[in-house]
């Protein structure tokens, strides 16, 4: 799994680094960044998962 | 509060956001019309509006700003004579603000609010909230939201701007002058309005003659776009906005979360005993407790789900309600501290994102966790002495609880 935020659609909602600390943070503006590049381990990949379905822009982006 | 005196006969057509009942508890009110034919209300009360109840069509409008703009964005228009004169232009960007300044307006003010920059303020809110508690904890009885939720953001909001933390009972006033007993008395709105910008007038022109380092005025007002220095309205314009969007919205959020857990013990257990829970007990909490209701004007004449929106038209933008729409959340009107599906709209959706939401998370969970370390065990003293504002923002204004 890997994971990435559409900066176009992302409005600093802070709901994915809520949802998954270990794997997204935020820019200066406060924007979503994702902090743990590569693979998403295992063990992570239910919180990326919940990240995806609690942002209220649909900005985070799962790919298998 | 003001009532009007004609009772609502039909829901649909005739709701009234100040009606005590809906102010006590709208659920009902917006289970009715979610779940009718027309989730859309409509009242010509308080200079007419439409009510959108589902979180489909308050996301939706949200989004489309090019229709629903921003210009107008509390919940009755504004009073007479409200953006004439000299200081006429002065609004609160950018919560009022539209593309394309919406951006910069925007820009601006962001870093002041991620959530590395709120961290900071953690230790001395927590100390905050202590004194207040001191203040009467001896006494078994307190006003959870008069006594305590009231008085913490006011207090960071002022330490942000760099004013006089003194000032935050006038503060308090103006703001519920403007938001709360304002809105159904425009006299009293509009001398809050004056009063909120007579202050901040008089500081721009303090830290001009005296250049200030570490405040958000002075940030603000020596920020620059394209090379040029900002004007003066919109640095007053911000002043306004950390006033009139900072202080009674997370107040009533930290009101309501206590209102709820006086009457939880199996709540307030939990939230004792299990540290991990907090994170996704807060977001539940802005869900089911959302205090803020915004309102856009209609731009163009459209149609949106059938309902002919005129130019000028005000839409009340119901993210409480959207956040109890059984079509996104499973029984949505039970608080469950460990929900984790959890996509709220309590801060809005799309580009007007609350650009407070990190420092008010932050408020909330410090004032609820002092709260509990302190006073683990309580209860309301007498539910029907709680009172309520709505309107724009709804929250407990007195809420005795004894322990």
């Amino acid at each position: 799994m890997h994971v990435l935020v559409d900066k176009e659609s992302c409005q600093g909602h802070q709901m994915c680094a809520i949802a998954a600390p270990e794997v997204f943070g935020s820019d200066v503006l406060g924007n979503a960044v994702v902090i743990l590049v590569g693979e998403i381990p295992q063990h992570l990949t239910a919180k990326v998962r919940l990240a995806e379905a609690n942002c209220p822009e649909r900005a985070v982006v799962i790919e298998e | 509060m003001t009532t009007t005196p004609k009772p609502v006969t039909d829901i649909h057509t005739d709701y009234d956001i100040f009606d005590p009942a809906f102010v006590l508890d709208p659920t009902e009110a917006w289970t009715e019309i979610r779940e009718s034919k027309c989730p859309i209300a409509r009242t010509e009360r308080w200079g007419g509006s439409w009510m959108p109840t589902r979180y489909e069509d308050v996301v939706a409008i949200a989004h489309e700003h090019e229709t629903f703009t921003s210009r107008g964005i509390i919940v009755v228009p504004p009073p007479p004579g409200a953006f004439e004169g000299p200081y006429g232009g002065v609004t609160a960007p950018p919560i009022t603000s539209d593309p394309p300044d919406h951006l910069w307006h925007r820009r601006l003010i962001l870093p002041t609010f991620s959530p590395q920059s709120v961290a900071k303020y953690e230790q001395s809110t927590r100390d905050f909230c202590n004194e207040l508690i001191d203040k009467f904890i001896d006494k078994g009885v307190g006003d959870a939201a008069g006594d305590y939720a009231q008085h913490i953001p006011v207090r960071v909001i002022s330490t942000m701007l760099g004013v006089s933390v003194d000032m935050a009972d006038e503060f308090t006033s103006w703001v519920r002058g403007v938001l709360e007993q304002g809105l159904t008395d425009p006299e009293l709105r509009m001398a809050s309005r004056m009063k909120i910008l007579q202050f901040f007038i008089g500081q721009l022109e303090d830290r001009k003659r005296n250049p200030r380092e570490h405040d958000l005025i002075t940030e603000l007002i020596n920020s620059e776009v394209d090379g040029k220095k900002v004007d003066d309205n919109y640095v007053l314009g911000v002043c306004n906005l950390m006033l009139v969007a900072g202080i009674d919205t997370t107040w009533s959020a930290i009101g309501s979360s206590l209102w709820h857990l006086a009457q939880q013990p199996e709540h307030r257990r939990q939230l004792r005993e299990n540290d991990e829970l907090w994170p996704t007990a807060i977001e539940e909490l802005l869900r089911v407790y959302s205090p803020v209701t915004m309102a856009r004007i209609v731009d163009y004449d459209t149609e949106f789900q059938g309902c002919p929106m005129k130019t000028g038209d005000r839409v009340l933008m119901s993210f409480p309600a959207a956040n109890r729409d059984p079509r996104m959340f499973e029984n949505p009107d039970e608080v469950i501290l460990g929900r984790e599906h959890n996509r709220h709209v309590a801060f809005g959706s799309g580009i007007h994102r609350c650009a407070g939401s990190n420092l008010a998370r932050l408020e909330l969970r410090i004032a609820l966790q002092t709260w509990l370390e302190r006073i683990p065990e309580f209860e309301l003293v007498d539910p029907t002495d709680v009172t309520w504002a709505g309107g724009q923002v709804r929250g407990p204004r007195r809420c005795l609880v004894s322990f």
